[in-house]
């Protein structure tokens, strides 16, 4: 069943297609219905699809280094945005928002898109992780 | 699309440097274990990375104690949202005390189970899980929100879970599954106590909600969410009839691991009690005293007689643990600031007790290579060292003078008979008598007498002599318990400070809410 030629052809864009998405749901979070969490997870259903179809080595190799490590850099990237107020004199997490102009378009920066960011890293990573696991594990599923 | 103006919800005014000595104890650990995670294939020595970051916390945890101490609750609100509607840290000098202590204890019992942890050990995220279990612990001991403090027991479970089952081994997820498990049930009562406190009053800030228990209508249902929090954190910290799951799994990991959780996961549990039940609740907790009175007595007793019919040393200890919670509770159930002085003084004595008591079984286990009473032997043959701490801390268990377990024990007695609650003091004295046959029992088999034929033999295969870096540990511990045996008005200050500090409320509401609306 899963090492059809439809499946096999098809997965990888779908995958693709599935990554997008998980981006779009991260970064429109802070005032849309999303964010880092669910993107998060989107991301993660990615990568168990093309663990489904290509095997769990194909998907290792593809994303370079341990799921956990993403994990790990997406923590250290929420906390460091929390940190990031110790230098404008505010509280812990304070929400600090910057508009540069990049060529023309108004583009809104803030700390906690870094940390939805975080969020996102820390839960795709995880969730990978786990479903890697058990596909390699588990053998057909 | 124009954004609302919420500058009237937001903190504006600078927040000086200082105020982050709130704020760091618990950054420090989710960074290091963040990069610890991310780099777990990279370090060769993760363990520089663990003890670099409690090191750092442990300083920071000072001269948080010291700011406390000198100006009263240091208070920082998260993201700068004013409460009572944002998070608030607030550290006052029970919770500072306690976490620093726990730090102190946490860098020890790292650098203990340093030559005890495997590669595969490494490999499944040991340090990481530490890191986490220290972010919670200091969490919970620095929040002052109430939902806050959930989120923080939540992240305790979860990193203390992993910790017992790193490893993989039958025992080590037998007790993980009943730990796991009750405890998974005493927070979810903790959130549906919670809930319902967020319903009657409004508001989860601390600080908030001691302003309007006091000035809450009589008919408010304020008893039963005080019972249900009674459960929740009672279950938390091993007290009578909920705590089967202690001696059950604390055996489990390694001996460094397993002196972390006697000293400091229960600790969390009283931490948390007596925090809701007196500054919290205090007016309405005073009418069901004769119900923690009664779970204080039965909690003693069963720690007590539990440790005198166990034959495995660390499973011995479980009960002893259980055995102080009761010495705490009644600390709680005597209540005024006589009662919680002396609870709160037994709490931080037996944090240092019980991990060094680990610490030391840990060592004797290795000694003779099995960790049953009937084959144990000969300690003091082969390290008489090793059997001076352990009678010394089995007499500090037993709070016989001069060690560090007397004072609370004399304080105790006397806010017990001065509130009149003559009962509590007899049973006190009764399991103080029964924890001192069970350690001379201990002391008798495991030291005195010569080893078994049977424990000779195992111990011929591999008797493995403790290093520097086991053995140090230990012995700071156990000076710090003669310390505080021989000099214990530091130490009864601060338990003093923090009693008084629970019992004013009005002080704590007006320190953390400030010139807030």
């Amino acid at each position: 069943m899963m090492g059809t030629v439809i499946f096999r052809t098809l997965s990888p864009l779908i995958s693709a297609l599935t990554l997008m998405l998980a981006v779009f749901v991260t970064l429109r979070g802070h005032n849309d219905p999303g964010g880092g969490f669910i993107g998060g997870l989107i991301a993660a259903s990615a990568f168990a699809l093309l663990g489904l179809s290509h095997g769990v080595p194909a998907v290792r190799q593809a994303l370079r280094f341990h799921p956990m490590s993403y994990a790990g850099f997406g923590l250290l990237l929420a906390v460091c945005a929390g940190l990031l107020p110790i230098f404008t004199g505010r509280s812990f997490f304070t929400a600090l928002w910057t508009f540069p102009q990049v060529l023309g378009v108004e583009i809104a920066l803030s700390t906690p898109m870094f940390f939805d960011i975080g969020v996102f890293f820390v839960v795709s990573g995880a969730m990978t992780s786990i479903a890697l696991s058990l596909e390699q594990r588990g053998g057909g599923v | 699309m124009a954004a609302a103006d919420v500058s009237a919800a937001l903190i504006t005014a600078p927040v000086p440097l200082s105020d982050w000595l709130v704020a760091l104890p618990l950054a420090i650990p989710v960074l290091a274990g963040a990069v610890l995670v991310l780099l777990r294939q990279q370090l060769k020595q993760p363990i520089i990375v663990a003890v670099a970051a409690l090191l750092a916390m442990l300083v920071t945890d000072i001269a948080l104690l010291a700011r406390v101490l000198q100006q009263g609750p240091v208070v920082m609100y998260m993201g700068a949202w004013k409460p009572p509607f944002g998070i608030v840290f607030a550290a006052d000098v029970f919770g500072t005390s306690l976490a620093t202590l726990a730090t102190f204890i946490a860098l020890l019992a790292t650098i203990y189970s340093a030559a005890d942890v495997t590669w595969a050990e490494r490999r499944f995220g040991f340090y990481p899980f530490l890191m986490l279990l220290m972010a919670g612990v200091t969490g919970a001991f620095l929040t002052g929100d109430i939902f806050n403090l959930y989120v923080w027991f939540e992240v305790l479970l979860i990193s203390s879970t992993g910790l017992l089952l790193v490893g993989s081994k039958k025992p080590q997820i037998d007790g993980a599954l009943k730990y796991g498990l009750l405890n998974l049930l005493a927070t979810t009562l903790f959130l549906v106590a919670t809930a319902y406190l967020y319903g009657v009053l409004g508001t989860l800030n601390m600080a908030d909600i001691a302003l309007k228990v006091r000035a809450a209508p009589a008919d408010t249902p304020l008893v039963t969410i005080a019972v249900l929090y009674l459960v929740a954190f009672g279950m938390k910290a091993a007290a009578f009839p909920l705590n089967f799951w202690l001696p059950a799994s604390y055996h489990a990991p390694g001996a460094g691991v397993s002196a972390l959780f006697a000293a400091i996961l229960t600790k969390v549990g009283i931490y948390a009690l007596i925090k809701t039940e007196v500054l919290l609740l205090g007016p309405v907790s005073a009418h069901f005293a004769p119900v923690i009175a009664a779970v204080a007595g039965a909690t003693m007793l069963t720690g007590a007689l539990g440790a005198l019919a166990q034959s495995e040393l660390r499973r011995l200890f479980g009960w002893l643990v259980i055995n102080g919670i009761g010495s705490m509770l009644m600390g709680l159930a005597i209540g005024g600031e006589a009662g919680l002085t002396a609870g709160i003084f037994y709490a931080l004595h037996s944090m240092v007790t019980m991990a060094a008591l680990y610490f030391c079984g840990g060592l004797v286990e290795a000694l003779a290579g099995t960790d049953r009473l009937t084959q144990l032997g000969g300690v003091q043959k082969r390290a008489p060292l090793l059997g001076a701490v352990l009678l010394i801390l089995s007499l500090a268990v037993a709070g016989l003078p001069p060690f560090s377990g007397f004072w609370p024990k004399v304080l105790l007695v006397k806010a017990g008979i001065s509130a009149g609650s003559g009962g509590l003091v007899l049973v006190l004295l009764a399991s103080s008598l029964v924890t001192t046959i069970a350690m001379g029992r201990v002391y008798l088999f495991a030291v005195w007498r010569d080893a078994p034929d049977a424990a000779a033999q195992t111990g011929a295969n591999g008797p493995r002599s403790p290093g520097a870096s086991v053995l140090l540990p230990t012995l700071v511990l156990t000076v710090l318990v003669v310390a505080i045996g021989l000099y214990p008005m530091p130490v009864h200050e601060l338990a003093a400070r923090s009693a008084a500090g629970l019992l004013n409320a009005d002080a704590y509401s007006h320190a953390v809410l400030g010139g807030a609306p």
